[in-house]
């Protein structure tokens, strides 16, 4: 294996270069209770009671941005989904495609940059595959990660939970990823590096859910179409109108300046390690302030309230000039390959 | 509160004019006006109006099935700014040309182009160059740039217009505009003294201003004031703006460019308010280039395009609005532009039916 440097068909092929690869590449960044050279089909798990069970690819360009890269991005996002769903996560699977030619030195970086986000979210990653595909289209790789988790009893979770007066929570600034992720694409750079805020979310949710119980009504982490679909998802699920002040939203200026130059609007801006709850009136507060003690919050803040009922319902933002705009499901490919 | 002073000033012209109609020209106040929610606050009888400011609204239809036919059978890199890309044309847009196999690039400026055109040397790269006099500077130093270093295969295939002979040619036609929100960017090139022969020859108040929220409500003051006193004027609120404008960047559009006729959008033919490479550039000039066939104008069936970026129908009176046309599936360019007033409006305005998307 010391001599490739750059990855093979064959890498893929379920032969001796693919085992060289998974055991001196993949396993000792990826780590978990696998014997190299003892590798079974499937991992065994003794997991109980209520499970979540999530998926989600990332074919994210570039492969390493400010803050993160392919390898934690897929990690984190699964770990996330896990979280916003109340459970626990138990175990995740890592498939890697990997496009001919791939920097080999590329790919090690990958895989220690997504163990060591794993190790950090306390999960760990039991199984897994690699295949390689012919040079052209894949752009390096893509990967595929999965999640099993455990949701404690006594959690309820979701839209039917969801009622007028509630509060919407938001843990940080909007859209640090996807201007980290853009500034790198275009070649912006500031003395203020922005840097995406890929990370998992699992301290913040377990910290509310343990603290506020059955007050925490509803979760999500607002990835790809940013707070602007997360908001326009539930809106619609649950039929009520929503109203957000624009004021009580934080921002980051290096990640707002990005969007300015580009045209961009930070609502419907990505994010990778944000948390979105909707929590019951009386617990607002002190949401906040749980969140405040979590790592990765920053500067979290009570940002709108769910309203009436309505046939057509809408997500309303009061804008910093006590004016009132639409905040819109955000249409389009705006930014392709962002996560 | 913010348009307190607005709503005092609004209320002195009294009985005299109970409606007043401002229009803005330009894409960025258009968005900037709609996202911050300024409307929601301004006194009744304040209709805040977009002009032909947008500068993919106003080009042509012609230009697009051309600028399609270049991407399709020319064989040559169309550079070109987002949002032309999705622009539906007689036989699809750049995107479907794009999908279908062609090189459709998409560039951040006229100088990103030339790179582009540097760094493939073995093929052809043409750069749709529409935009106002912001971007005409741009696309002009890009032009001596390809010229000082040689390059063959960089084009332009110009639908650069001028704002003033529209807001004229707006005037003339009748249309009932009491005042124009000038545009801050485009300004700080012509300077605000450029708009004195408009308020000389038809008494309409010209005020520039910036594009946050506070300059808006300031230039509105300004032109209510104005019609208080009856004293219209060419003048400036953004103090970015000189009397006489960027000479050097008016400089640099001379030496390349000169004026033409040419067709807006629903205006049609302006006189002298396109801009053509001169003689010594004719060699980048995409339209000599390359043989394009002639492409009629029109427009889509139902779509009011023209009429919104005249000011004579609110996008919300579009009878395709947020129906057979929304962002997802525009029918016209005022939908697909990021700057244009159906746009904003359906982003940030409407309140009736809601689209799945």
């Amino acid at each position: 294996m010391a001599e490739e440097t750059h990855i093979k068909l064959a890498h893929g092929g379920g032969g001796q270069l693919a085992q060289e690869l998974t055991e001196q590449v993949v396993l000792p960044a990826l780590g978990g209770t696998q014997e190299p050279g003892r590798l079974t089909d499937a991992a065994e798990l003794d997991v109980a009671g209520r499970l979540a069970f999530t998926t989600d690819s990332h074919v994210i360009q570039p492969l390493e941005f400010p803050g993160g890269d392919i390898g934690k991005l897929a990690i984190c996002g699964t770990v996330n989904d896990l979280a916003v769903s109340g459970a626990v996560a138990k175990a995740l699977s890592v498939s890697l495609i990997l496009e001919e030619g791939l920097d080999v030195e590329l790919l090690r970086r990958v895989v220690v940059s997504a163990g060591m986000a794993a190790r950090s979210a306390g999960v760990q990653v039991v199984t897994g595959d690699t295949k390689v595909v012919e040079r052209g289209g894949l752009a390096g790789m893509m990967i595929n990660s999965a999640g099993i988790g455990e949701i404690p009893a006594g959690r309820e979770l979701g839209f039917d939970r969801i009622v007028e007066g509630d509060r919407i929570v938001l843990s940080g600034p909007l859209g640090e990823h996807a201007m980290a992720v853009m500034s790198a694409r275009e070649n912006l750079s500031f003395t203020n590096e922005l840097v995406s805020d890929c990370g998992s979310i699992n301290d913040m949710t377990e910290s509310l859910l343990n603290r506020l119980g059955k007050d925490v009504h509803f979760m999500r982490d607002p990835t790809r179409g940013g707070l602007a679909a997360t908001l326009n998802e539930v809106c619609s699920a649950i039929g009520r109108d929503m109203e957000i002040q624009q004021e009580a939203i934080p921002i980051n200026p290096s990640a707002r300046a990005i969007a300015e130059m580009l045209g961009l609007d930070l609502v419907s801006a990505a994010n990778e390690g944000k948390l979105v709850a909707i929590v019951a009136e009386s617990a607002a507060e002190e949401a906040v302030s749980v969140l405040a003690e979590c790592k990765s919050a920053k500067r979290p803040a009570a940002i709108g309230r769910i309203a009436m009922k309505n046939d057509q319902p809408l997500v309303e933002m009061v804008t910093t000039i006590g004016g009132r705009r639409i905040v819109q499901m955000p249409y389009g490919e705006q930014l392709p390959r962002i996560c | 509160m913010l348009c307190e002073k607005l709503h005092n000033l609004f209320d002195q012209l009294g009985d005299a004019r109970s409606v007043v109609q401002i229009m803005e020209v330009c894409g960025t106040h258009t968005m900037s006006i709609a996202s911050s929610g300024l409307r929601s606050l301004l006194p009744t009888g304040l209709t805040l109006t977009s002009g032909p400011g947008c500068p993919v609204c106003v080009t042509d239809q012609a230009y697009i099935d051309q600028a399609v036919f270049l991407a399709r059978s020319g064989g040559a890199i169309i550079a070109t700014y987002g949002d032309m890309v999705r622009v539906p044309g007689r036989e699809g847009g750049l995107g479907d040309a794009r999908a279908g196999g062609a090189e459709v690039e998409v560039v951040y400026s006229a100088d990103q182009a030339v790179t582009v055109a540097a760094e493939n040397p073995d093929k052809e790269v043409v750069f749709l160059a529409v935009g106002f006099e912001t971007t005409s500077p741009g696309t002009a130093m890009a032009v001596l740039r390809a010229s000082r270093e040689g390059l063959d295969n960089f084009s332009i295939l110009s639908s650069h217009k001028l704002i003033l002979p529209a807001m004229r040619t707006l005037l003339a036609g009748g249309a009932a505009i009491d005042g124009f929100l000038c545009p801050g960017h485009v300004s700080v090139i012509l300077g605000w003294k450029a708009y004195e022969p408009i308020v000389r020859d038809y008494g309409t108040p010209c005020v520039v201003a910036g594009f946050d929220p506070g300059q808006v409500v300031a230039g509105l003051e300004e032109i209510l004031a104005e019609l208080i006193a009856e004293k219209p004027k060419a003048c400036s609120v953004y103090p970015a703006v000189a009397e006489r404008g960027n000479v050097e960047a008016l400089g640099v559009v001379d030496r390349v460019f000169t004026p033409c006729d040419a067709v807006w959008r629903a205006l049609g033919e302006i006189p002298a308010s396109g801009l053509k490479l001169r003689k010594q550039f004719a060699g980048f000039d995409a339209a000599e280039r390359f043989e394009l066939p002639v492409m009629e104008s029109y427009q889509p069936a139902g779509c009011r395009c023209g009429e919104v970026i005249t000011g004579r129908c609110a996008p919300v009176d579009c009878g395709l609005f947020a129906g057979k046309c929304t962002p997802r599936s525009p029918v016209g360019p005022c939908m697909v532009s990021s700057e244009g007033a159906c746009a904003a409006a359906y982003k940030y305005e409407r309140r009736s039916c809601r689209v799945d998307s």
